[in-house]
């Protein structure tokens, strides 16, 4: 196997390279795709890439492709808002998302590639005393498992964002807050990148604008998957492809509960920074964060119909505008300066489904919805365990396939509709 | 913005519609065992291409319709009210 071993990253290594002038190596390799692999993974997004990179450092299995029809990040993780946090709803939830938020703590030195995490903290905003009865909720099933969360009314908030308008005589008052601390954003392009860059020096290869068409089964087995560019055989086969996930579950016969809908996202001009919390508000349907070069990024609810499509529009933009600009007045100057859009693959109780499926080694870590990208290392560990080891690891298990057929819900509604 | 032509109201834009999904046969509750209904309630075909879903016109004449679209190009290539044969496009 071709091992690539990748010029170490720091402070040093950057000054050297700008006094000799001497160009920066690839970041992963491009390679011929063979015949065979241990693991095939379809989609090079973070949950991708992420399994790869456990498979190779924590079970030593390197003879892995992970393949993608356009380029690394070209979905959902190249696409999203970047939030972080670990507030959900369900213990299950909690604790699995807290997992990731641990690992996503110290992988700017694991993966020797700085992905800029800044937990600065994450505001969940109550208009109504529904919403303030879930926030109480919320916050007592985090307390249990040891997360830092908790209701603060709107002084303390007004202290903590002071450009939002906390009076009483906006048309949906502020109540007060779920607030998270350790909540945060992140570079997403750096995280799919790290991941991408430390899995192929551990000899993982990373194949673009490689696309599955089919995948090869036999006696209710998996044997492999058909591409644009050839066969490949493989006894495991990972499901990766988030908004695409049912399209490549109905090639291996398996039907998965999952809805495509594309879900937008804007940016502004870049500004001073003046935001450091992430504001979300369920009732106005947005949320808000200042990245560190200073640009507002917003988002919202998904589009509210199934598509493919990931044309932007401008009533989502319009709306946007309005409702951000009930939360702060004062940025009704600020300008827009792009819009996009990506697919979310919506699951009935809002949370994944990672595990086994009919069809022996079609493995799936779908479902991810508005929400996964935080989850990409703490699945990506996970699933990694699961297929070296043939067995569901313990915090995973909740979110098997068969829930749905046996009516186990796992229901993160009040956790994930439209906070991300 | 989609414009769905509406068989009582004509074309309107969709954000005064209210989408209810894709269209499925419901089985029948006499016979239906618990795990044919949960796949009733949870399973989608989730298709690339043209669909036919049903879609309730909420801030008009508050009726149904069923519309055949095109999940890539959101096309929509046909509409009729609910439970009635051919219709309006
Ligand atoms: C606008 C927006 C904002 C978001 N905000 C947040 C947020 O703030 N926090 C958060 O945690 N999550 C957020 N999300 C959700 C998050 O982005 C996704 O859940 C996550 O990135 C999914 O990652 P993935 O690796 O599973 O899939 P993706 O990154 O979507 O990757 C799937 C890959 O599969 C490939 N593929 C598809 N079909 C094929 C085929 N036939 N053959 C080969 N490859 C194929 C695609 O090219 C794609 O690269 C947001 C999403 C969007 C769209
Ligand atoms: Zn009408």
């Amino acid at each position: 196997m071709s091992r690539n071993k990748p010029v170490k990253y720091s402070a040093l290594g950057l000054f050297k390279r700008g006094l000799s002038g001497k160009e920066w190596p690839r970041v992963w390799r491009d390679v011929d795709l063979k015949k065979t692999y241990d693991v095939v993974i379809i989609g090079a997004g973070v949950h991708g890439l992420s399994t790869a990179y456990y498979l190779a450092k924590n079970h030593g299995v390197k003879n892995v492709a992970v393949v993608d029809r356009a380029y690394v990040g070209g979905g959902g993780s190249g696409r999203n808002t970047a939030i972080l946090r670990s507030n959900y709803l369900t213990p299950e939830g909690v604790r699995f998302y807290d997992r990731s938020v641990d690992l996503y703590r110290h992988l700017a030195a694991d993966l020797n590639f700085n992905v800029m995490f800044a937990p600065r903290g994450h505001l969940t905003l109550a208009h109504n005393d529904g919403a303030l009865r879930t926030m109480r909720w919320r916050a007592e099933v985090n307390k249990v498992q040891g997360i830092d969360s908790e209701v603060i009314g709107p002084e303390e908030i007004k202290k903590l964002v002071p450009y939002m308008d906390v009076s009483d005589d906006t048309r949906y008052p502020i109540l007060g807050a779920l607030y998270h601390p350790p909540g945060g954003i992140i570079r997403h392009d750096a995280v799919n990148w790290g991941y991408a860059r430390a899995a192929d020096a551990m000899g993982v290869e990373i194949h673009q604008k490689t696309e599955v068409l089919g995948i090869n089964t036999a006696g209710g087995k998996v044997t492999g998957v058909r591409t644009n560019r050839g066969d490949v055989s493989a006894p495991i086969v990972i499901n990766c492809t988030a908004g695409w996930a049912t399209l490549i579950a109905d090639m291996a016969g398996v039907k998965l509960p999952i809805i495509t809908h594309p879900l937008q996202a804007a940016v502004t001009e870049p500004v001073q920074m003046f935001l450091s919390s992430v504001v979300v508000s369920g009732s106005l349907h947005v949320y808000v964060s200042q990245t560190d070069r200073g640009e507002l990024v917003f988002g919202a609810s998904t589009d509210p119909y199934a598509a493919y499509s990931m044309r932007s529009s401008l009533e989502f933009t319009e709306e946007l505008a309005g409702h951000v600009l009930e939360l702060m007045p004062s940025i009704s100057k600020m300008r827009v300066l792009r819009q996009w859009s990506g697919l979310c693959d919506i699951t009935p109780d809002f949370s994944p489904i990672m595990g086994f499926t009919e069809v022996e080694g079609f493995l799936v870590d779908v479902g991810w919805g508005t929400y996964g990208f935080k989850a990409g290392p703490a699945s990506g560990e996970a699933m990694a365990q699961l297929a070296a080891t043939n067995k569901t690891p313990e915090i995973i298990s909740a979110f098997d396939l068969a829930r749905f057929e046996e009516g186990r819900l796992a229901s993160e509604r009040g956790a994930a509709a439209v906070g991300h | 913005m989609i414009l769905i032509p509406c068989p009582n109201c004509g074309p309107r834009n969709s954000s005064e519609f209210t989408y209810e999904g894709e269209n499925k046969e419901r089985p029948n509750a006499a016979t239906v065992t618990k795990a044919q209904w949960r796949n009733y309630l949870y399973l989608k075909n989730n298709p690339l291409g043209w669909t036919t879903e049903t879609w309730y016109h909420s801030s008009g004449c508050k009726k149904f319709l069923v519309a055949e679209r095109h999940t890539m190009t959101n096309e929509i290539r046909s509409t009729k009210a609910l439970g009635q044969q051919g219709g309006a496009s």
